[in-house]
């Protein structure tokens, strides 16, 4: 625990530490003022019956700040280490290679979820000044940011996958980058089989990242959706395990 | 505190190390001394629990290095070849990661800093940005960490490359101080750095030890053959009829040196030392006598004999 501990405290002082992480977080405020900026106009413009959080969702913006900045976030986990030798010092000290995976997991989800913070100013903005407040309640609220954290937990442990794999961070984020869009890509695919019927449109519809999000920012947490992104995160960990691991294998 | 038995260690496509078998006691300072690829860090990963030997078992004060790693781990202090660090961080705060990564606790870790620091003479330099230091602090904040938790085995990969003289100097020092308390092993190209620090080395080449002794002891191996050279203000021929006489000398040359003085290079019998009937002779005949040394191998004479590609053909 001590351990675990000691280590996520690194990987936030090594994402503070460096510039990394206050651009990744200046570009997600600019593209989240953006999107804020764009809701509002359509807001002014036309009046709408659809929850401001979905709104939101239905932008690109969200997708955009998640496929680009989970591997950015993740790029230096593993791959930095191994270039520049410290990954040599940290497993011979008496850290499990679990802990080691786990602690560089929780450090990126820490980042990720500071990362989304500006978005609770922007709601409170809307609340402040539209005349409903019940617009926006906690539990749509929380049911979002539910649905952010496990989309996240799915791409961070996405993205420690594709660093343990490589000592280069430029190939690590394009690893984590080729794997989360075609993800996310797979969502297209359910749409182009919507309304149809068959085990294949089925299959594809539990796939849909779109679709899942849209629930959660309705405030419908679905126990497949949860089961689905709680699985591949563990998946995605298990496999980073055996990567770390692998350097011990006879 | 080490004991390595018919260790293997294959890359794909070549074997860093072949058959390897050595024992290193408690207390002692051992040097494995090698060209560049005789595979000295893979023996001191190996041994640092960070990758398993193809075959062949190693231990680290009775634990195995493969399945008691958690064990072994705690009991050493590894500085890996060229010292990586986190150059973002500052001094006492990545030795302060460090300890608690080793598990030491709050109190207990900044009171082992203090010290290492002390030890280590980065007292001044504790709150500087490790990247910002010269190399010699940098090996010096290496060092350290590697001290952090007391482990009984200290394993320094090259610990003085890319150091000046001074540095090397106090480097040096800090590790013979060092192996009072602790049990070292270092790995190292530079001869003088062995011949200085080390109370045991171990001669690698392509996998495999070619020789292990004290460096002593090496050198008393080597010199068999190593000549006495005297220089003395004498006639040619009752010099050489000097030498004729004296039964312990095998073989001997003399040559004209400046003015009155001759060379004369003086092959004893093996383990006979000349050198104190060579000044008896010169006092009694009233010779001037101005030069008497013994051509000694260096450890650097031993190396190269030992290791160079046409030894076989030498044998």
């Amino acid at each position: 625990m001590q351990a675990w501990w000691t280590m996520v405290r690194r990987e936030l002082g090594g994402i503070f530490g460096s510039w990394t992480g206050y651009v990744v977080i200046s570009v997600v405020l600019f593209l989240l003022g953006l999107c804020f900026v764009n809701l509002l106009q359509a807001l002014n413009s036309e009046p709408t019956e659809q929850p401001v959080m979905e709104l939101f969702y239905s932008t690109y913006y969200f997708w955009l700040i998640l496929l680009l900045a989970a591997p950015i976030i993740t790029m230096r986990s593993f791959a930095l280490e191994k270039y520049s030798g410290t990954f040599e010092t940290l497993m011979t000290t008496p850290v499990s290679d679990f802990q080691v995976v786990m602690a560089k997991f929780t450090g990126a989800m820490i980042f990720y979820m500071m990362m989304w913070l500006p978005l609770l100013g922007c709601i409170f903005i809307v609340r402040h000044y539209s005349n409903a407040p019940d617009v926006l309640d906690v539990a749509t609220l929380g049911s979002t940011f539910l649905g952010i954290f496990l989309l996240g937990a799915l791409y961070m442990s996405l993205g420690c996958f594709a660093s343990a794999l490589t000592r280069n961070q430029i190939i690590a984020a394009m690893g984590a980058f080729a794997l989360g869009i075609s993800l996310f890509l797979l969502s297209f695919l359910s749409i182009s089989f919507a309304g149809r019927t068959g085990w294949l449109a089925q299959l594809f519809a539990h796939f849909s990242l779109l679709e899942h999000m849209r629930d959660f920012a309705r405030g419908v947490v679905d126990t497949r959706a949860l089961a689905f992104y709680s699985s591949l995160t563990v998946l995605f960990l298990f496999l980073t395990h055996k990567v770390v691991e692998s350097r011990r294998w006879k | 505190m080490i004991e390595v038995e018919n260790l293997t260690k294959r890359y794909t496509g070549h074997t860093a190390v072949t058959g390897l078998s050595f024992t290193v006691g408690r207390g002692e300072i051992v040097g494995l001394l090698g060209p560049n690829g005789a595979g000295k860090s893979t023996i001191m990963r190996i041994l640092s629990c960070y990758m398993p030997a193809t075959s062949g078992t190693a231990r680290v004060a009775g634990y195995d290095v493969f399945t008691q790693a958690d064990e072994v781990r705690r009991r050493i202090g590894y500085m890996p070849e060229n010292n990586p660090l986190h150059r973002d961080m500052r001094v006492r705060e990545y030795l302060k990661f460090r300890a608690r990564l080793k598990g030491l606790g709050r109190a207990r870790s900044r009171e082992r800093i203090d010290v290492v620091m002390q030890q280590c003479g980065l007292t001044e330099v504790s709150r500087r940005i490790i990247g910002q230091l010269s190399k010699g602090f940098q090996q010096r904040v290496g060092l350290a960490d590697a001290l952090v938790h007391e482990p009984e085995l200290i394993i320094l990969d090259e610990p003085t490359i890319g150091l000046d003289p001074n540095q090397i100097r106090a480097v040096r020092q800090l590790i013979k101080d060092l192996g009072q308390k602790h049990t070292v092993l270092i790995s190292t190209h530079i001869l003088p750095e062995v011949e200085m620090t080390c109370s045991r080395v171990l001669i690698l080449h392509q996998g495999r030890i070619l020789a292990a002794d004290t460096p002593e002891n090496l050198q008393k191996i080597m010199s068999d053959g190593g000549q006495v050279i005297a220089e003395i203000a004498a006639p040619e021929e009752e010099l050489r009829a000097c030498w004729e006489e004296i039964p312990e000398v095998e073989d001997f040359d003399v040559s004209a040196a400046e003015g009155e003085y001759r060379r004369c290079a003086l092959t004893p019998r093996p383990g006979v030392d000349l050198r104190p009937a060579i000044f008896a002779l010169a006092r009694e005949r009233g010779w001037p006598l101005r030069e008497l040394t013994r051509s000694r191998y260096s450890l650097e004479d031993i190396f190269v004999r030992v290791t160079r590609p046409d030894k076989e053909e030498d044998n």
